[in-house]
């Protein structure tokens, strides 16, 4: 073939966008994939082990580095995309550092962040030092250190907190993050296996477990590691002398109140978009679902195509997402754009 | 309606087909987002009043839907109006002003 | 005897007026509270009656408030009231000239021009006629505003009108054909008797060229007095009862009568004396953030004045006190808002027998009680108590566990008597810890503690209380480096008149950044206690947009000194926002004591060698 190859930026180097390089690049064409951090891997970095399975991470990590060997994407780190001006036969992707470059289409993959658990003061993040993020405790956990609380000794009792920062008018995000369920039930089991005496308590207001195998490792939270699902959203936590917590809840399947003493607190944090997505999102023209998302142009027929032809979004940074639903989103991407590719290609012979 | 062979205790049971729902309305009617809540349980985990007495937000919002006002008017005096199940409720509902508005429907209606 | 028939309309007003007045204020004042008829025996040979003659005349005369608010407006009710005021006058000195009696027929001066057919070219005659027309020239161009006004509101610079009642519109109409009634009036009998001016004698003339005019004349008079009297009639059924009403409420707030917390005559006085001038509905935040121009303080005037009290209406105000500071009348807004809430809620004061009682309180020299809505942010108490804390205060955090609330906010719905059962749970303990000083961080519970608690020890809100310990050098701040703006919290500002503490403080250690929208004119969170009924989306739209507005200013920090401001501006803000404590207890400079008397004996060897 001496034909040059159609050219396709992907914005976002974390497990939506390197799928999407890979399966693109296998194909034949010519991929740039700009990674704004110095490392590609996006969250996965961040996670010990995976649901439903307990997968370590590494595992997909290792799986997207290598990749398809054909015609692997040329992967550009510490590449911050600022703009995408969008033209008619291309479009123009504008760096931080003031750098052009152009495409025929690109992939918006820069994936999501976590919601900053500051916001809710009530439960004291960074206020009170044995209140922890679900992130946090991932960290704790890669490191491999015994579990502790700041006062140095191994925790008797946790609380998992479910919904923090999503399905909440009062922090300005409504969304449910679909994956934070699955993460306090999959946390609450791994802390059990590191503190076999410790009491665990998951407060929560629905138990979304919507995947394979999600359920059933919500019944063998319950049975084979003895944790207790309490019904009933948390208002406020307060700090003892001690450095240990109190929570109040409601235990709403008994209607009534009550105060627990907790040795440590994990805020089970849910996803927003990436910082920059507003104004990544607006200079390309796009629109924005209810959570400030990407949207796409269809609920069921072109969830990665846009309203801007030629740019298509995949991965977390259109809609919370679990890890093995961005891959397949990546890939549902990916023949999308080869389509769309070919009728321009067919257009522009014609 | 058939009883299907078998009743459940009349005091106990939730009696939707015959319960009234005047109160419901009329709060509806002034402060629709009461219809809003899911139940989580927020506004009683954080009420003021509920600590020091047996006074629970969620459960009488819930009941009034349900159609079971029964001591009514004695549970919506003990609100003190802080105003912190506003503060915490995700929901966004109005939670004061539902409990001002029972109180109008109890006026009003001259119920219980 | 200077007489015609149709004098009659008028003088038959001018008596049913006076004597409906009469009738109305004699109700109003003999409702008044306890105490007050004596205040008024006592201030009314001093110094405050003049005080009251000035605001008549600033006020009601000249309207200078509405000019500060709006040249355009104020404009308009200046040129009507104090032109109509000046035509009295001027009219009153031109007959005493004219007749040498100071003693006419009271409608003497009215009909001049019709009375007295003499044309006059020179001496003080001809100066007062000139006058007149002048004078009459100014009225009328502000009625040509006033008409415009309700067809274009930009005009006078306001985005909406206040909407009439049936009653109101009769009278606008007779008020606005007085004046060019009036003109044509007098113009046509200028026409044929020549004794007009520069303004009325060109036009009769010009009027004389192709109508009869001297029987015309007689029809203009008639409409004239007919005017004069229907207006007169329709004052005490209509918005126009401010008029008179207003100038008896500037000499009763001058002799230190106010509304408190029963509805008593100087209330309904108050009420009566508003103007419908719509200022209130521009100032209102509802209106320019939220779209909502239903439930400002006229509308729930008027509400009033027809006794058809709507209760969500009623309910539906933020509370903030905006429109009372811009008020021109000066009417209480807020009290009386609240005052009538007690109409249209059911309180139920027997409800709260489960506070609990006679409890054991630690004893303190400081107490210090954060609120309720201080427990959803913990920073500030954690703060307060850092500061207690070095600066060794003997202190007890009354309310560390849980509140009872402090009763404002159930004050703030109406309920009156429930309020005082929280009130006197509270103030027991309050005493019994022995305090001579209450501290609280929240200006809701401040506001309660000063006006209802009647407590015989200092109140001190934390924005008062913190400048004094840096004072007494019990602590010591840093610079911070940082720039700050000040959002005045609605209670602690307008509320409770304390602007310049927490900004003194600020500025102790921070570089504080001014704003428009301040002090008297700051914007209100949304937060808002005192609003019930507010739709939740347009409450956010109100936070955002006051979030969005402080954002707006050169500043890293934006800090408040209140726990419901800080919650709702957060929600919405980029820029961190901390209250005033937390600023201080980052910034304290916690040097061990050791170290503190070596500093100390260090300078005073400095001292001794120089």
């Amino acid at each position: 073939m001496t034909k040059t190859p159609q050219h396709i930026i992907i914005i976002g180097g974390g497990p939506a966008g390197l799928e999407a390089a890979s399966c693109l690049g296998e194909v034949g064409y010519k991929v740039t994939v700009l990674e704004k951090e110095e490392q590609t891997g996006g969250k996965l970095r961040l996670w010990y082990k995976l649901f439903p399975g307990f997968r370590p991470s590494g595992e997909v990590r290792e799986y997207l580095a290598n990749g398809h060997k054909m015609n692997p994407p040329e992967i550009v780190t510490k590449a911050e995309v600022i703009r995408v001006d969008p033209e008619i036969d291309h479009h123009q992707v504008v760096l931080a550092d003031g750098q052009t470059l152009k495409a025929d289409a690109v992939l918006i993959a820069t994936g999501f962040q976590v919601f900053n658990a500051e916001k809710k003061e009530e439960y004291g993040y960074k206020i009170y030092d044995n209140v922890i993020t679900s992130v946090d405790l991932e960290a704790q956990f890669i490191s491999g250190n015994p579990l502790k609380t700041v006062a140095g000794v191994a925790p008797r009792r946790v609380a998992f907190i479910h919904c923090v920062g999503s399905r909440d008018k009062k922090v300005g995000n409504v969304h449910c993050s679909r994956v934070c369920c699955i993460t306090g039930v999959k946390q609450a089991i791994e802390m059990k296996e590191h503190l076999p005496q410790a009491e665990i308590f998951n407060f929560y207001m629905d138990m979304r477990m919507f995947g394979q195998n999600f359920e059933e490792l919500y019944i063998e939270a319950q049975q084979k590691w003895g944790i207790t699902f309490i019904r009933g959203r948390v208002s406020e936590i307060a700090e003892n002398i001690d450095g240990s917590l109190q929570l109040k809840a409601e235990d709403t399947l008994s209607g009534r109140p009550m105060r627990m003493n907790f040795d440590l607190v994990v805020l089970l944090v849910g996803m927003v978009p990436a910082a920059g997505t507003e104004a990544l999102g607006k200079s390309a023209g796009l629109a924005f679902t209810s959570g400030n998302f990407l949207a796409s142009n269809d609920t069921h027929f072109f969830q990665n195509e846009t309203h801007t032809p030629g740019i298509f979004v995949t991965g977390t940074c259109r809609e919370p997402l679990s890890v093995a639903e961005t891959l397949t989103d990546a890939r549902a991407a990916t023949v999308r754009i080869i389509s769309w590719l070919r009728e321009k290609e067919l257009k522009s012979n014609n | 309606m058939k009883d299907w062979g078998y009743s459940i205790l009349k005091g106990r049971q939730i009696d939707f087909e015959n319960n009234d729902f005047s109160i419901a309305e009329f709060v509806a009617q002034h402060e629709p987002s009461f219809k809003w809540c899911i139940g989580c349980g927020s506004c009683t985990a954080t009420c003021s009043a509920a600590r020091l007495t047996n006074f629970n937000p969620r459960k009488i919002n819930l009941l009034i839907q349900r159609g079971e006002t029964k001591g009514l008017a004695e549970e919506v005096a003990k609100c003190m109006m802080c105003g912190k199940c506003q503060l915490v409720c995700p929901r966004g509902i109005n939670t004061r002003n539902v409990i001002q508005n029972i109180k109008r429907a109890l006026n009003t209606c001259h119920a219980l | 005897m200077h007489f015609s028939l149709f004098v009659i309309p008028f003088t038959a007003g001018m008596i049913i007026l006076t004597v409906l007045l009469a009738f109305r204020y004699i109700k109003w004042l003999s409702n008044l509270e306890a105490g007050n008829l004596t205040k008024i025996g006592l201030n009314i040979f001093s110094v405050k009656t003049l005080y009251a003659v000035r605001e008549v005349f600033m006020e009601c005369l000249l309207h200078r408030k509405v000019f500060k608010t709006n040249r355009m407006l104020g404009y308009m009710h200046m040129s009507l009231a104090f032109g109509w005021f000046m035509l009295i006058v001027i009219g009153k000195l031109e007959t005493f000239f004219y007749t040498g009696k100071f003693a006419n027929e009271f409608y003497y001066p009215v009909f001049f021009r019709f009375f007295e057919l003499t044309p006059h070219k020179s001496g003080m005659l001809f100066v007062f006629n000139a006058a007149m027309d002048f004078t009459l020239l100014v009225v009328l161009s502000g009625i040509v505003i006033a008409i415009l006004r309700r067809f274009r509101p930009k005009i006078t610079g306001m985005k909406k009108n206040t909407k009439h009642s049936t009653g109101d519109r009769l009278a606008l109409t007779a008020l606005w054909l007085i004046f060019p009634l009036r003109l044509l009036a007098e113009s046509a009998t200028a026409g044929y008797a020549a004794n007009g001016s520069f303004m009325t004698q060109p036009l009769g003339d010009f009027l004389a060229f192709f109508l009869p005019v001297q029987t015309l004349s007689i029809v203009f008079w008639w409409m004239y007095s007919i005017s004069l009297g229907a207006f007169m009639v329709s004052i005490p059924f209509s918005r126009y009862m401010h008029i008179p009403t207003e100038i008896l409420l500037i000499f009763l707030r001058n002799w230190g009568l106010k509304t408190n917390d029963k509805f008593t005559g100087f209330s309904e006085i108050e009420i009566q004396s508003c103007s419908r001038c719509g200022i209130c509905i521009d100032t209102c935040q509802m209106n320019s953030q939220g779209n909502n121009c239903t439930s400002q303080m006229v509308y729930f005037l008027r509400d009033y004045r027809y006794n058809q009290l709507r209760p969500d209406l009623t309910d539906n105000c933020l509370l903030c006190g905006r429109c009372t500071v811009a008020c021109p009348v000066g009417i209480d807004l807020t009290q009386q808002r609240i005052l009538q809430r007690k109409k249209t809620t059911f309180e139920q004061p027997e409800g709260f027998k489960y506070l609990p009682v006679n409890q054991p309180v630690a004893k303190a020299d400081v107490v210090y009680f954060a609120g309720c809505m201080s427990h959803l942010s913990p920073t500030i108490s954690r703060s307060m108590e850092k500061i207690f804390k070095a600066a060794k205060v003997n202190y007890l955090f009354l309310d560390k566990d849980e509140s009872v609330c402090c009763g404002r906010p159930l004050k703030l719905s109406g309920q009156f008597e429930a309020a005082k059962k929280l009130v006197e749970n509270n103030r027991q303990r309050i005493i019994a810890s022995g305090a001579k000083t209450l501290v609280t961080s929240c200006p809701i519970c401040y506001k309660s503690f000063k006006e209802d608690y009647h407590l015989n020890i200092e109140v001190l809100h934390h924005s008062e209380y913190l400048p004094g310990l840096i004072l007494q050098k019990r602590i010591s701040v840093l610079p911070s480096g940082k720039k700050v703006v000040f959002h005045d919290p609605c209670e602690l500002g307008r509320g409770s008149d304390i602007y310049i503490q927490p900004r003194i403080l600020l500025k102790h250690f921070n570089n504080l950044v001014p704003m428009i929208q301040e002090k008297e004119n700051s914007l209100c969170c949304g937060g808002s206690l005192g609003n019930l009924s507010m739709n939740p989306d347009e409450r956010c739209a109100i936070q955002k947009a006051t979030s969005e507005y402080l954002n707006s200013a050169d500043a890293e920090i934006i800090a408040t000194s209140c726990p419901m401001c800080k919650k709702s501006i957060a929600q919405f803000s980029d820029a961190p926002v901390k209250d005033i404590a937390e600023l201080v207890a980052a910034n304290l400079e916690t040097m061990p004591e050791s170290q503190k008397s070596l500093k100390h004996q260090k300078e005073k060897e400095m001292i001794e060698i120089v």
